[in-house]
């Protein structure tokens, strides 16, 4: 579902999250009756992305009342994002949103999978715990090129990890597309 | 890491090959057969590669699963491969985007890899009056037709869950129950709790749909093959502990990443005396971790268990003398207390004892980790043993359909004769409800014991981050059957053994 060719580039707004968010915060159950193949309901299970995020802890919501996108393209998060459950409807929420890259420490391995798979978003992990270093609504820049995050408020940069094998996969935007164009396996015959 | 053959090695390999031999084909005439009877007989003439004497190097039951599945004699964690797929689960909510990806990717003509290794279960949103929950049942249907799927365990009327003798309910444990695991196969899930297999001694994980829509149209997936950790579980169990208790204890131990990418596999004599529907307690809960899959190593139980319930045959496998292991954690489990996972997270370890001054509101009973027959029957037994009432509501979800018969036709042992339903009814808890996977994972707002105020809960299942259950600020406290039945009876987080 995601576009051809992801840039390895993005620059805007970062919406910081902690450690272990789940995939109940990152899509709550109630949701999941929303295909993602189908192209109407991706778009609304965009709407719902990290609704499931106390509010006590997030007073600032992923995406405002009302609206169907987000402002932050890029996640920061902490230990373990994306731990839970196998539902790849969460990277495709966050990708339907807006989301382009998360920036965190570690992550639940199926997590990182669903997102390589479906070229959704990159998971981009680093050393630096970010989520201490920055919050929500500053401006930053990932460059996943240079393997390189930077705070364009301080210019203060912080190293990333390089995204390895994973990276030309989200780059074609999915495991498929990638097939395809390394020859792996066939286009689609209707 | 080099390691040469062997006899403890030996051993093991020619209880492969005489179990293959002595004619799986026909398991039922098999079912007494044990591994110490198979390690007696000689080598059987067919051998696979990664089962003969060509191995150069141990490995680990996940390694030498994944070995075989791949053509390779060994395999070493980190390597990539392209596994053969023996099975494919998946179930309303993941199913129809599951085949959504098949159908764009693959074409509108294309068939699924092979249809009898296909199962269909569903099991999430069922008994819901929300449409497009009950869309997505109609949609599976539609493709197992379109696809000639031979396991779909169907549901039309939801009125009346008995109506329906093909439904069966939560998909890891009818996978179990309906005979479609089995040791040395290699099973992916599109639920994260497909882990809950490894007792059987398979390789069983969760994925995406969009993995899962490629094994759709290939049987075959590209994975990582994980380094195993090894938890070595010895002692007798207290009569007051379960498994869950051991899984608590182990996922408090390491964290809920600290199983991340890896296999855990799960031996000891603690282990060996567990009934099936423990080790799958154990085994489902390896993803709360964040393991990639957990082992058991298949025995005289497990070939009974899966004996009675298909002919088709199957390869056991087991771990060489010598394989690598990148951790070993030993516990003695006549040490472990009771324990609770507290809120928020899976690994917030204590000891129901240290919790045992928190109110709570109400006590769940169900799911894949804590729905099953002898889950039913322990919480069962705490109650007839106190002859008390339960002081908080007490919500009963039995996972399948063959859980829910159990509860009313068979006696709870040491029970007076008493079935399970009628203790609970004894005791003031509500009928035990239509089998799905209910509140444990929230669902639509009209689910059977969904949260839908902040309460706080002690539950058997398996997860309790931030609005797991239904309400963002509800409160889940993790616990065994027995943990579960003590609190219900008490109105607070309590220790079973004040009871038992």
């Amino acid at each position: 579902m995601a576009a051809n060719g992801n840039s390895r580039i993005v620059r805007g707004k970062c919406f910081v999250t902690k450690d272990n968010i789940d995939t109940d915060q990152i899509i709550p159950a109630e949701y999941l009756t929303l295909v993602p193949s189908k192209p109407d309901e991706y778009e609304k299970l965009g709407s719902y992305a990290l609704i499931g995020l106390p509010e006590h802890l997030y007073p600032t919501r992923y995406i405002r009342d009302g609206e169907i996108k987000t402002e932050y393209p890029i996640v920061i998060g902490g230990e373990n994002f994306g731990c839970g459950s196998s539902r790849e409807h969460a990277p495709v929420a966050m990708g339907a949103s807006g989301a382009k890259v998360v920036v965190a420490q570690s992550y639940a391995r199926i997590f990182f999978r669903n997102c390589v798979a479906t070229g959704e978003l990159y998971p981009c992990e680093t050393d630096e715990r970010m989520c201490e270093e920055l919050e929500t609504g500053r401006e930053v820049e990932v460059d996943m090129e240079k393997d390189v995050l930077t705070d364009l408020a301080t210019g203060r940069t912080y190293p990333l990890k390089p995204l390895g094998e994973a990276g030309p996969v989200i780059d074609a935007g999915g495991i498929f597309e990638y097939a395809r164009q390394q020859g792996m396996i066939k286009k689609a015959v209707a | 890491m080099a390691h040469s053959v062997g006899s403890s090695a030996c051993g093991f390999l020619a209880a492969e090959g005489s179990l293959r031999r002595s004619g799986h084909g026909k398991p039922r005439a098999g079912r007494s057969v044990g591994p110490v009877l198979a390690i007696a007989a000689p080598l059987a003439p067919t051998r696979t590669p990664a089962a003969t004497g060509s191995v150069k190097k141990a490995m680990t039951m996940t390694e030498k699963i994944l070995a075989k599945h791949s053509d390779n004699t060994y395999l070493a964690p980190g390597q990539n491969i392209w596994t053969k797929v023996d099975k494919l689960m998946t179930h309303d909510v993941c199913g129809p985007g599951t085949f959504g990806i098949f159908q764009k990717e693959f074409g509108e003509n294309a068939e699924v890899w092979d249809p009898e290794k296909v199962v269909i279960i569903p099991d999430h949103y069922i008994f819901t009056s929300d449409e497009r929950a009950n869309r997505n049942v109609d949609i599976l249907r539609d493709m197992v037709k379109r696809y000639k799927i031979k396991y779909f365990y169907d549901i039309t009327n939801r009125g009346d869950f008995q109506a329906n003798p093909d439904y069966k309910g939560v998909c890891h444990i009818a996978l179990a129950q309906e005979g479609h695991c089995k040791p040395g196969e290699v099973l992916f899930g599109t639920d994260s709790h497909t882990c809950n297999a490894g007792a059987f001694g398979q390789f069983a994980t969760g994925v995406g749909n969009t993995d899962a829509g490629f094994i759709l149209g290939t049987g075959k997936l590209l994975i990582k093959v994980p380094p195993t950790i090894r938890f070595v579980l010895d002692g007798q169990m207290p009569p007051y502990l379960m498994a869950k208790d051991l899984i608590l204890q182990i996922i408090g131990e390491i964290t809920v990443a600290g199983g991340t990418y890896k296999a855990m596999e799960f031996t000891g004599t603690a282990i060996e005396s567990m009934s099936m529907e423990e080790r799958m307690t154990v085994c489902n809960m390896v993803v709360e971790a964040g393991g990639k899959n957990g082992m058991c190593p298949p025995d005289a139980i497990t070939f009974d268990y899966v004996t009675q319930r298909t002919d088709e045959p199957f390869e056991p496998v087991y771990a060489d003398g010598g394989a690598g292991y990148i951790e070993e954690y030993r516990f003695d489990v006549s040490k472990i207390e009771p324990l609770v996972a507290a809120p928020h997270s899976p690994d917030n370890r204590k000891t129901a004892r240290e919790c045992s001054g928190t109110k709570i509101d109400r006590v769940y009973i169900g799911s894949c980790t804590g729905g099953k027959t002898e889950d039913f029957f322990a919480a069962a037994q705490l109650l007839h043993k106190s002859g008390q009432q339960v002081k908080v509501p007490t919500f009963l979800v039995p996972a399948t359909q063959k859980v829910w018969a159990d509860l009313y036709g068979a006696p709870v042992p040491g029970c007076d004769g008493k079935t399970a339903a009628q203790i609970f009814a004894d005791a003031g808890c509500p009928p035990p409800a239509s089998p799905s996977c209910a509140a444990c994972l929230g669902g639509p707002k009209d689910t059977y014991a969904r949260m839908n105020t902040p309460e706080v809960c002690v539950s058997t299942t398996n997860r309790n981050f931030p609005g797991r259950m239904g309400h963002k600020d509800g409160q889940v406290y993790l616990a065994s059957p027995f943990t579960a039945a003590a609190s219900a009876l008490s109105g607070t987080v309590a220790d079973p053994r004040d009871y038992l």
